[in-house]
């Protein structure tokens, strides 16, 4: 992982792993919570989880739809169901389950989709999750989270689980750069201002979080000061942060790990174009679906780099 | 779950039928569309359930959680659903004749967020086995004795969900999970036997590890001891599948599958109730 080099910031873990081990600790507290699995849970890290309260959880075979279908049953007789698959397989594959069986009666379901993104590489573009948000961000009442790092993670997951009604939490396989301490203020709906700035505003989660922090170092050694927000959660978006930006600084650059239509991007845009339109670029995987390869490599190939956030940035500022 | 079952008054389970009937096909004449032949076909098995003893339920308390739970999967059939639980007082009788209005709670397909009752919001078929075989799980989690039935319709078991579902409820060993497959003949182009064979339907649940009887589903007596049977069962999923009429009671209905998604129109409903009688 070559993101967050140049800004200095050290290796964490994955988000997954934050994942499944905030999940364990939730689950030695809370009776309530209850696991389903589709048979991928020693990948999603939700098996930790299952180690310890094996009565608590269900692996229902490779069945997506009814994965949804049985944590949702599980929400309507109470009990706080983390449904957690691949995000790919999760959002895609049961998607109408989540719309009817979860999202429409507003129940108590919290979805969980790992191995989100195009960094993931060798797997190859069937495993990638990469119009994940944007199916979830579709659905009314449902509340999306991006979370950057470990730390973030831990929190998301927290907040997941006292959050009532149903949430889409997006984490990824490989291990990422640490962006906060174990301290993180992390508010459902509220951006994390990472970097202060009034030339650009910089608007990521997830991997590109450290993305947009090396952008930030690197526009800094040309004289252009930008903000860097953590735009952990997608849906409800932080409109006064948006409009704060757009009223502080020439414009902003979203980045996320995520095809273009339908992500952070869009719901950024839609957002600021109704009270404060200002210039904006995105940096995201396009509209295209990726390939097999190597991680890092193809994160430069499709352009979710640092540099390329500059250059975006870079052409706001100088108009 | 084991319980015991009394064997109901068969003559006031018939007279409820009848006029279960009547309000389907009221409800839907006054809407102008609806499903009254989807749910006329499910009648006899929905009375037993709920009025012959079989699920325990208490209208005043609709989230008791040691509750028998209904979820009707095929959603269309949503008017015997409402006339149910306007008999069983969950909903105002007088709430029927409102269905599918712009300022009803009883919406064309199930809403669980608008009717006390209604344990699960459906119409996009195929889900209602997943979210039974949920509740049916929690039973053992909170140590409560409950029952999860689940009605599905002939056509809508093409859904692949449906037997992800009944894999999975065979595997968790769930026995108080109750599928009831209301083989009524036909889906909404065609008899289903134009789509896939109803004749090997018993065949696959028990496949799938189900203990599976066919029944008569509009014989009372036989509907409720397969019902009761069912719901004593305790080595697994039982799923019963009850062989009915589309239209069940009204001949013109009973001959013709394109009535699927129409109301009898208002200058027929006389001649369609004074049949049901």
């Amino acid at each position: 992982m070559t993101l967050g080099t140049r800004a200095g910031l050290t290796m964490g873990k994955a988000t997954r792993d934050a994942f499944g081990r905030a999940l364990q600790e939730i689950g030695a507290s809370n009776p309530k919570v209850v696991v389903v699995d589709g048979d991928v849970a020693n990948s999603t890290r939700a098996e930790w989880f299952g180690k310890d309260n094996p009565e608590r959880f269900f692996n229902v075979g490779i069945a997506e739809s009814n994965l949804i279908g049985v944590a949702a049953g599980l929400a309507a007789s109470g009990k706080i169901p983390v449904a957690a698959s691949f995000a790919a397989f999760l959002l895609c594959n049961s998607y109408d389950q989540i719309r009817m069986s979860v999202a429409f009666p507003k129940l108590n379901v919290k979805l969980v989709g790992s191995h989100a993104g195009i960094s993931i590489g060798e797997d190859g573009p069937s495993q990638m999750g990469i119009e994940d948000v944007s199916l979830a961000c579709s659905l009314p009442g449902m509340v999306v989270m991006v979370p950057a790092d470990e730390h973030s993670t831990r929190k998301a997951t927290q907040q997941m689980i006292e959050h009532d009604g149903p949430t889409y939490l997006r984490v990824g396989r490989g291990d990422v750069p640490l962006i906060y301490d174990e301290n993180v203020d992390f508010q459902i709906g509220k951006a994390n201002i990472l970097r202060d700035g009034n030339d650009v505003t910089l608007v990521a989660n997830g991997l590109m979080v450290s993305a947009a922090l090396d952008a930030a170092e690197e526009l800094a050694a040309e004289g252009i000061t930008a903000r860097v927000l953590d735009m952990h959660t997608v849906k409800p978006i932080d409109e006064a942060a948006l409009r704060a930006a757009a009223v502080d600084t020439k414009g902003i650059v979203v980045a996320e790990e995520h095809l273009h239509h339908g992500g952070l991007g869009s719901v950024v845009a839609s957002t600021i174009a109704q009270t404060n339109p200002c210039k904006i670029a995105f940096v995201d995987v396009g509209d295209q679906f990726a390939k097999s390869g190597d991680g890092d490599a193809l994160l430069e190939e499709f352009g979710l780099t640092g540099a390329n956030i500059a250059a975006k940035a870079r052409k706001i500022v100088q108009g | 779950m084991t319980g015991i079952h009394t064997a109901p008054d068969f003559d006031r389970l018939a007279e409820l039928s009848k006029s279960l009937r009547r309000d389907v096909l009221t409800m839907t004449s006054e809407a102008g569309s609806g499903h009254p032949t989807s749910s006329m076909s499910a009648v006899e098995v929905m009375a037993s359930l709920y009025f012959g003893g079989i699920m325990k339920y208490d209208a005043k308390n609709p989230k008791m959680p040691d509750r028998d739970r209904f979820i009707l999967s095929k959603g269309h059939a949503s008017p015997i659903l409402y006339a149910v639980l306007a008999e069983a007082g969950y909903i105002q009788k007088d709430q029927l004749n409102t269905l599918r209005r712009i300022d009803s709670p009883l919406e064309g397909h199930p809403n669980m967020l608008r009717v006390p009752g209604v344990e699960a919001s459906t119409g996009s078929l195929g889900q209602g086995l997943s979210m039974g075989l949920g509740h049916a799980l929690n039973a053992k989690l909170d140590n409560l004795d409950y029952n999860v039935f689940v009605m599905m319709g002939d056509g809508e078991i093409q859904e692949g969900q449906v037997w992800e579902a009944a894999m999975a409820a065979a595997n968790f060993g769930v026995s108080n999970l109750v599928a009831i497959v209301d083989l009524n003949g036909y889906q909404q182009t065609a008899p289903v036997t134009k789509v896939t064979d109803p004749s090997t339907y018993a065949d696959k649940w028990r496949a799938f590890g189900w203990h599976t009887v066919e029944i008569d589903g509009h014989d009372l007596k036989e509907t409720h001891a397969a019902l009761a049977a069912a719901a004593d069962y305790s080595n697994g999923p039982a799923a019963i599948i009850a062989h009915t009429k589309k239209g069940k009671g009204v001949s013109f209905l009973e001959e013709d599958f394109s009535w699927h998604g129409r109301g009898v129109p208002k200058d027929r409903l006389a001649e369609a109730l004074e049949e049901i009688g």
